[in-house]
């Protein structure tokens, strides 16, 4: 017994400063050096090459950390368990980082290529969740379309309520985000997406489970895929995946704006308050908005970009994909953006869809 | 002689303070974290609503599916590897060895990997449609259904059913088969009375190996049943990341760990059983 008390003693003994000095030690140890940047961007957002270029011009080393949905992304930032210097939300999540207090005002005087290039229509748009415009530069935006394949669907895509057809049973795959996927049936149903009324809400989900029998696979990355590889006829995209899609497989078509309207979005930069190199986050903001820099990058991810000096670069290149990229105004006119809706409909959009999910 | 064993190990016990540290420090620690989250609120005062939330329909049903598929995978498991075993048991040469090695061949590699390639197997234009369509038979719906996720847990998880069942059987001592045999018992009923019997501690223990792993897998289900199908693990993955809720994160972890523990006790149980039988004069 008594020996057992010795080393159960020697044990908190050794416990102990690892218990109290842990957390600083280590927090530390990561803060060394100052030629590093710590990037969270959505997967395969920024092509390869431009961070490269990125690394030779300024030796700042990048680390990139990747993920699939805004909602993952943000309890990463609200733990404060990993300080990233620059992120890439979207609109509505952009809206609720700065009304939690985890973002810092961007200094204007150190950007400017953003300033010169980006258009201000778009720093228009992002006030609507960037209220006094002090924390985004918008870097790339879209809508949510349908992409399908026109060996397997021979009419014309034009309406969401396609999805719902039991000929397409097993064709069909949707997006696996609560958002996305319940602001189709609300649009279906006529209903703004931004809705905050339970029962139109519920009403959704009932649509969305009507139609899972009908449903092949809710997924992120892995429908671009599937429909590449023709494994299904129809797929809820975002529409600056289409033209890389389109270049893959000759097949595809694109609808970017189902007639009882979609979502427009916009992803933005952003410096989070806790960053550890702000210099650095600034001057990677700005080089991601030099026109060579975004027509590069444009070329290989293919998202609509607010840059407009990036247009006149690549239209020839694009031949016919040129109205995917730059969409016409009657594409995102009077389109709804979402906004942040708040802790309480944030729960039960995750409650709806897990309901969805189970069922 | 036995008592000098045990006096040198117990001499040489500050030994496992490595492990004691690493028990304590990685294992037992993070239960409490996940023990004080579970019956906290956001606030941090003590409550039992989460693992009320738990209890909700749309929870009991993951968990009642994921208990479902995980003992079905498991049934399997054992079906496969128990003939498997009463061979190589027969025949310990080198070419048993060699049969063995490439059942726990998938062990050496990456899950993740050998679970996408699945993916590609299993597919509406996958490998096995491709095959029967150049039969000319009609295509089988595998993907996203729960008897792929099953497919993938018996493969994934068979080399843990395999491995404990192997040393179980081959440590039955060949004179007890032979006088089983000398006394007039035919195959079967060797395989009732003696080999079944003795071995039972190697199929509790591989039952539980594969269950708890089946139980709790997120990968698996999330990659071979298209995020349908959705398992218990799926939902505490999403509770800690997409909901970020990890209070009821926490509290279906602890529903979780009772099933878990319940499958260690079985465990317990049997052993001692053994213990006592072999204690016996």
């Amino acid at each position: 017994m008594k020996m057992e008390l010795r080393y159960f003693l020697s044990l908190l003994v050794l416990l102990l400063p690892f218990t109290l000095a842990g957390c600083d030690m280590f927090a530390q140890e990561e803060d060394e050096g100052e030629d590093i940047l710590y990037v969270y961007s959505w997967g395969d957002y920024i092509s390869e090459e431009v961070l490269e270029q990125f690394e030779e011009e300024t030796g700042i080393h990048v680390v990139l950390d990747e993920y699939d949905t805004n909602e993952s992304m943000y309890p990463r930032i609200a733990e404060g368990a990993e300080a990233y210097d620059v992120l890439c939300p979207s609109d509505y999540m952009i809206d609720r980082l700065i009304g939690k207090g985890l973002l810092q005002p961007l200094d204007f005087d150190k950007l400017p290529e953003a300033r010169k290039n980006i258009d201000p229509d778009f720093f228009l748009q992002a006030r609507a969740f960037d209220w006094d415009g002090k924390y985004t530069v918008p870097y790339c935006w879209g809508t949510v379309g349908i992409m399908y394949n026109t060996k397997l669907v021979d009419e014309p895509v034009e309406s969401w309520s396609i999805l719902w057809r039991e000929k397409y049973r097993d064709n069909i795959l949707m997006q696996d985000s609560a958002r996305d996927a319940i602001m189709i049936p609300l649009k279906l149903m006529g209903r703004s997406m931004n809705t905050t009324k339970p029962e139109y809400l519920m009403a959704a989900r009932d649509m969305l489970v009507a139609q899972k029998s009908l449903v092949q696979a809710y997924g992120v990355d892995d429908i671009r895929d599937k429909l590449s590889s023709g494994e299904a006829a129809l797929g809820v995209i975002y529409s600056g995946e289409a033209i890389r899609l389109m270049k893959s497989n000759p097949d595809l078509k694109f609808q970017p704006a189902p007639e009882e309207g979609t979502n427009v979005w916009i992803d933005g930069w952003v410096i989070p308050k806790n960053a550890r190199h702000v210099d650095n986050a600034h001057k990677f903001i700005d080089y991601m908005c030099r026109p060579d820099i975004a027509a590069e990058n444009f070329r290989s991810l293919g998202y609509s970009t607010p840059n407009t000096a990036v247009r006149a670069q690549v239209e020839e290149e694009l031949g016919d994909m040129v109205e995917l990229a730059f969409p016409p105004e009657k594409v995102y006119k009077n389109q709804e953006s979402y906004s942040y809706l708040g802790e309480e409909l944030d729960k039960l959009y995750t409650k709806l869809w897990l309901q969805v999910k189970v069922s | 002689m036995n008592e000098r064993i045990t006096a040198q190990i117990s001499s040489h016990r500050f030994l496992a303070l490595p492990f004691a540290l690493w028990a304590v420090l990685f294992i037992v620690l993070p239960l409490f974290f996940v023990l004080g989250t579970g019956l906290t609120n956001e606030a941090g005062d003590v409550t039992l609503a989460n693992l009320l939330t738990v209890l909700q329909s749309e929870y009991l049903r993951a968990l009642g599916l994921s208990v479902e598929l995980a003992l079905a995978s498991t049934f399997i498991c054992l079906l496969l590897a128990y003939p498997l075993c009463l061979i190589l048991r027969e025949k310990r040469e080198s070419r048993g060895l060699l049969v063995f090695l490439l059942f726990l061949l998938p062990l050496w590699m990456n899950s993740l990997l050998t679970t996408m390639a699945w993916q590609t197997i299993l597919e509406k234009h996958g490998l096995i449609n491709m095959f029967l369509s150049y039969l000319g038979l009609p295509a089988v719906h595998l993907i996203n259904t729960p008897a792929a996720i099953i497919i993938g847990m018996v493969y994934n998880f068979l080399p843990y059913m395999v491995l404990p069942l192997y040393v179980s059987l081959s440590r039955i001592d060949e004179s007890i088969v032979e006088a089983a045999r000398d006394l007039g018992a035919n195959f079967w009923q060797t395989l009732r009375h003696v080999l079944l019997p003795l071995s039972l501690p190697g199929i509790v223990s591989g039952c539980t190996m594969v269950f708890i792993p089946a139980l709790t897998t997120f990968v698996i289900s999330a990659l071979l049943g298209g995020n349908k199908v959705l398992l218990v693990g799926n939902i505490i993955e999403q509770e800690f990341t997409a909901a970020y809720d990890w209070q009821l994160g926490s509290a279906l972890s602890m529903v979780l760990m009772v099933f878990i523990i319940l499958n260690i006790l079985l465990e317990a149980f049997a052993d001692s059983g053994e213990q006592r039988k072999k204690g016996r004069p």
